[in-house]
């Protein structure tokens, strides 16, 4: 067989698109509003996260891109059934376009090892989910008009992200090595 | 394909996406710059002018202004609290109208329109080796993994929850990962038995 050398193989679009879905289906929990900020706490925004961390930075961030313009298209694939416009433009739009760099910065800390270990995806993950905060604050902030509003406002979601953060960096690190390779390479089978 | 589209034949549905996309844009900064609770009412009936035309059944705006007036009465309080009534006041009609624009043209403009409408976009881009039709396939592609997924995701449920593990977070998550990832390698393969990326 020839060396695949095209400049987006399959394999790697397979799993861009597969994980853009991976993403939409954790939506399926609901969002909560809580605070007041309207900005909901969802399960979702620990996609992007996983994506990068799972199949590293180029393909992990192409994956959030994908699922952000079908969102932006008007598939309701925002947790409860959001889509369109409007949460981009909304208060939550910064923390949306976050999770897009999340899954750029978790995936280029997560390929830097060897062999993905829980220090190094605890890492990846607490980085991943500080950068939506990074972008999702000030964001809010512009909204408010009061970017130290935004930030108070948006300490509820921390206790939620905590939990997920470690549970992202469990997951990950048992896939790694349920499944080694995958960051650098799909599994290719029989050869 | 599943979407918030309300089918009809007004104006606001008849005109080009881009169009609508460039009033959208224009709204949002004019709804950021103003910083006038007249000028943001005032800017808000123009919106809902916009749903009339549109004529949007009452049942379908109606589930879009429950949604908004909740969401508006949260922040309104909170912002109160934080910021004093006339700035909360100012906030909740930004988010208000920005949200009820770009709901309008989610409402009256079909996914498949927006996606040809992208492939029109991405047309000069063809000299730089992108294949605008390819878009469509991207999201025909995506909502079919969509499909699949939460097929996988009902099993994997079903599994953990007749080991008695319906509690814990990782006997979910790291079989439906795992078999997310083996969906993408199926995929993968039949992609390229297609020959779907070769140019």
């Amino acid at each position: 067989m020839s060396a695949p050398r095209a400049s987006l193989p399959a394999a790697d679009l397979a799993r861009t698109v597969v994980f853009a879905a991976f993403i939409a289906v954790l939506g399926i929990f609901p969002g909560l509003y809580l605070g007041g900020s309207g900005v909901p706490i969802v399960i979702q925004n620990a996609g992007p996260v996983l994506a990068g961390a799972i199949l590293g930075a180029r393909r992990g961030t192409a994956s959030v891109v994908l699922l952000l313009a079908l969102v932006a298209m008007g598939l309701p694939l925002l947790s409860g059934g959001r889509g369109g416009l409007a949460p981009f433009i909304g208060p939550s739009g910064g923390f949306i376009f976050g999770w897009i760099l999340a899954a750029l910065v978790a995936g280029l800390i997560v390929q830097r090892a060897e062999r993905p270990g829980l220090p190094v995806l605890a890492l990846a993950t607490t980085a991943g989910f500080l950068t939506q905060y990074l972008i999702g604050i000030p964001f809010l902030g512009a909204y408010t008009g009061d970017l130290g509003a935004a930030a108070v406002q948006s300490l509820v979601f921390l206790p939620g992200d905590a939990a997920k953060m470690a549970a992202v960096a469990t997951i990950a690190a048992v896939v790694h090595r349920a499944l080694p390779g995958t960051l650098t390479r799909p599994a290719v089978r029989g050869e | 394909m599943i979407s918030a589209h309300v089918p009809g034949t007004s104006v606001v549905h008849r005109a080009p996406v881009g169009a609508k996309l460039l009033v959208l844009f224009a709204l949002a900064v004019t709804v950021f710059v103003l910083e006038r609770a007249p000028a943001l009412g005032a800017l808000f009936g123009v919106v809902a002018l916009g749903y009339a035309l549109a004529r949007i059944p009452a049942s379908r705006w109606l589930r879009t202004a429950r949604a908004l007036l909740l969401l508006a009465v949260f922040v309104f309080a909170l912002q109160w609290w934080l910021l004093g009534a006339g700035t909360a006041l100012v906030i909740c009609l930004r988010l208000l109208t920005a949200l009820a624009a770009a709901n309008l043209f989610t409402l009256t403009t079909p996914v498949d329109e927006v996606v040809s409408a992208v492939e029109r976009w991405a047309s000069p881009l063809r000299r730089f080796g992108v294949r605008p039709e390819s878009v469509g396939l991207l999201v025909g592609l995506t909502m079919q993994a969509v499909t699949a997924l939460s097929g996988i995701a009902r099993e994997v449920r079903e599994a953990a929850k007749a080991r008695g593990a319906e509690r814990s977070v990782t006997a979910f998550a790291v079989p439906f990962l795992v078999r997310t990832l083996r969906h993408a390698d199926e995929l993968g393969e039949a992609l390229a038995a297609r020959g779907a990326t070769e140019r």
